[in-house]
């Protein structure tokens, strides 16, 4: 497939691999949290870490949209879902995140509520059309990259009249949270997380460009470097890294310059601004609550914010006390070091939402990369 | 037609008629629908018989009975509908022990208000599969339930058939360094009936690989008797497959990336929807684990068949106490292919 092989090439991925453990100098470690739940899938899905010296070491960061939803949210969206008239649509990674009472939106869909999946906010706005009758609710997740979409939808639900369609908006900000784990006390006083630099975003990049991770370059002393999200692109920005690092430099870097520019998507970033604004704060799962980390919608279009139509109310829940999916998302954690992982914790029975969605780390290390668990089976099939 | 007129009953009208529930009522209207349909497009001697059973000769041997349930969303796609798919399907699973296929049983339930011209279509396809396969539908059951119901039809089909003496084929027979073979490209039915879906429509020439493998299988038996395992690697694609085979064997499976056929377009698709095409359903494809020193022959005797054409060996059975089924990444690395969790794409089949 062209475009696309070239950046899956094993014959270069071997290159790349001896460059970095040639450069990876031996006595020096090396700490690096992919941020994206992209770049750990990646990670996962193609082996990359087979490809790593010892002293390269990846932490997976909470960019896994689904991941960072609290349940308290996945609550709000189950009760609108329940109401008689509502159809709620979602994309299908929320489907199986576990919320109290034992619930999730697939388990509420099998009792009654009417949840339909979509593939994108465009699908959600036809459904709207088609049923004039009914109110449909997008429950709108994501960074960066699927805020604008939802956008689009706000304002041509507007344009049309579209009085059934609202939104349940649930968008939140890359720069917010890699903050808060830079803030963090594991961090920054106890040490117990080294962090040494950032994959940075792919996506989510090329609508804020690259100049928002400057500061974080700056203040904290941390290379980053932007990534695409194939293979290719993880192995380059790592010896990007560990060149940074060895040299004692930390700036923002781009690998991903074919798609992504320091200011990004100008015209998305207006039409985000026209229809969104900050939260004063927002609670993150793993996180708690991050201050100015997600938005909501303007005034403007208010009518079509479904917080504002159905007055719901958010209330905080704690997770499953065994669940270790918090301090997981925060890079304290491997999902080995959860009791419940592979155990109570499986992708048919998710315990916490690292083990739903593709990108949670949890997931990505049970589906792809368990065997590694298993001394005698790591060691079988060595090539 | 002249004995239904002789019968002072007016032929159906299978241009603009619709379903209704007289279809199933055991009346006249049903036996009309048996008469005018199901019998005179399966026309065989079992069905004129006009029993409610179908007594058949069976050659001595081990019988194998399989039934598979289809309800498939949309019932037609490119290269099939639910028609071809429920006669392939059940003669498929049937052949995966090696046996010759040799009679089908089928039950209609059908919604009320689906167009007749949709059935009568269906139901010649069924039989046009059935025929090309040489495996007649013997006997039926049709029911039809209330409008919003059902989808439209959905189909069960049951088949039976007799296992030559010698072939012992079955799913706990994978052993540490036995080879596996896939019989051809990878997801391409799954792929076919992605395309046609109501909020994702994509233009595409891919179709489904619906085909009937038993001539295939006869022909691998043929040539290597000491087959361990045949399975067909439907709903859950190739992952899921290997990991039961995996399981029931109690024994650990490692494939290459690199030797998988993926069509292109198909390869394309998945990338584009978010699939991965070791997890897309095939419904004209099989997986056969069989002796190592075996594999060769048997990859020939399945490339000179041509439902086998693309037929390659992409790994073997390995000791393993976690029966895990692990890949050699084209990138270099190596992983997990677990089994699918959820559901990737639903009512494929």
């Amino acid at each position: 497939m062209k475009y696309i092989d070239e950046f899956r090439d094993g014959e270069l991925a071997r290159v790349l691999a001896a460059a970095i453990a040639r450069e990876a100098r031996p006595g020096a470690s090396y700490n690096l949290m992919e941020f994206c739940g992209g770049h750990t899938h990646a990670i996962s899905r193609y082996g990359i870490k087979d490809l790593l010296p010892a002293n390269v070491r990846m932490i997976h960061g909470p960019g896994c949209p689904v991941c960072v939803l609290p349940i308290g949210r996945i609550d709000n969206a189950i009760e609108l879902a329940s109401r008689p008239n509502v159809i709620l649509a979602t994309y299908a990674d929320t489907m199986r995140v576990p919320a109290s009472k034992g619930l999730s939106l697939m388990k509420a869909k099998a009792r009654g509520a009417d949840v339909r999946m979509v593939y994108s906010s465009a699908d959600a706005l036809k459904l709207a059309r088609d049923n004039p009758s009914r109110e449909v609710v997008f429950f709108a997740i994501g960074f960066e990259t699927t805020t604008p979409p939802t956008a689009v939808a706000v304002r041509e639900a507007a344009a049309q009249g579209l009085s059934n369609f609202s939104v349940f908006c649930n968008h939140v900000l890359t720069p917010a949270a890699i903050a808060n784990i830079l803030e963090s006390r594991e961090v920054r006083e106890l040490g117990t997380v080294p962090l040494d630099g950032f994959v940075g975003p792919a996506h989510v990049s090329t609508v804020i460009g690259s100049q928002p991770y400057e500061y974080f370059a700056e203040e904290y002393q941390r290379p980053v470097v932007i990534a695409g999200f194939e293979p290719l692109d993880v192995m380059q920005a790592i010896l990007m890294l560990v060149r940074q690092l060895n040299d004692g430099r930390a700036e923002v870097e781009n690998e991903f310059t074919r798609a992504v520019t320091r200011e990004g998507n100008v015209k998305a970033k207006a039409l985000v601004a026209e229809v969104f604004e900050l939260r004063r704060t927002f609670e993150w799962r793993g996180l708690g609550e991050v201050p100015y980390s997600a938005l909501r919608i303007k005034e403007k279009y208010r009518a079509f914010d479904a917080e504002a139509r159905y007055a719901i109310e958010y209330r905080s829940v704690p997770d499953n006390k065994a669940c270790e999916c918090g301090a997981i998302l925060r890079g304290v954690k491997k999902p080995t070091d959860c009791k419940v992982f592979g155990t109570v914790c499986t992708p048919e029975n998710p315990i916490g939402s690292c083990m739903v969605s593709s990108e949670g780390a949890c997931a990505a290390h049970y589906t792809y990369g368990r065997f590694k668990d298993v001394p005698v089976v790591a060691g079988n099939a060595a090539p | 037609m002249s004995r239904v007129r002789s019968g002072y009953v007016r032929p159906i009208d299978f241009k603009h008629g619709r379903v209704d529930m007289t279809h199933g009522s055991g009346g006249r209207a049903m036996a009309q629908l048996i008469e005018e349909l199901f019998l005179s497009e399966f026309d065989n001697e079992w069905l004129r018989a006009g029993n409610d059973s179908a007594r058949i000769a069976m050659p001595a041997g081990r019988l194998v009975v399989a039934t598979d349930s289809h309800v498939v969303s949309p019932l037609f796609f490119p290269g099939g509908d639910i028609g071809s798919l429920a006669v392939h399907g059940t003669i498929n699973d049937v052949a995966m022990s090696g046996a010759a296929p040799l009679y089908l049983a089928a039950t209609f339930v059908l919604e009320e208000g689906f167009p007749l011209a949709d059935l009568k279509r269906i139901v010649a396809s069924m039989a046009a599969a059935s025929h090309a396969a040489g495996v007649p539908v013997v006997t039926g059951d049709t029911k039809v339930v209330e409008q919003g119901k059902g989808d439209g039809v959905f189909i069960t089909t049951t088949g039976i058939g007799v296992v030559p003496e010698g072939i012992d084929i079955a799913g706990d027979r994978a052993r540490p360094g036995d080879a596996i073979l896939v019989s051809g490209t990878l997801g391409d039915h799954g792929v076919a009936i992605m395309s046609l879906r109501e909020n994702l429509s994509f233009e595409t020439t891919i179709e489904s690989d619906s085909a009937a493998l038993h001539g295939l299988v006869a022909a691998m038996v043929g040539a290597v008797p000491a087959i361990h395992c045949l399975r067909d690697p439907t709903r859950g694609g190739l992952a899921t497959t290997l990991n039961e085979l995996a399981r029931q064997s109690g024994c650990g499976m490692v494939i290459r990336e690199r030797d998988l056929p993926v069509k292109r377009e198909v390869a394309a698709a998945c990338e584009f929807l978010g699939l991965d095409p070791l997890y897309v359903a095939n419904e004209g494809k099989l997986v056969a684990v069989a002796p190592a020193a075996d594999a060769q022959r048997l990859l020939a005797a399945m490339r000179d068949h041509p439902l086998g054409r693309y037929a390659a060996i992409v790994g073997e059975a390995i000791e393993d106490p976690m029966h895990f089924v692990q890949m050699e990444t084209s990138f270099g690395g190596r992983r997990n292919v677990d089994w699918l969790t959820g559901e990737q794409l639903p009512r494929i089949c």
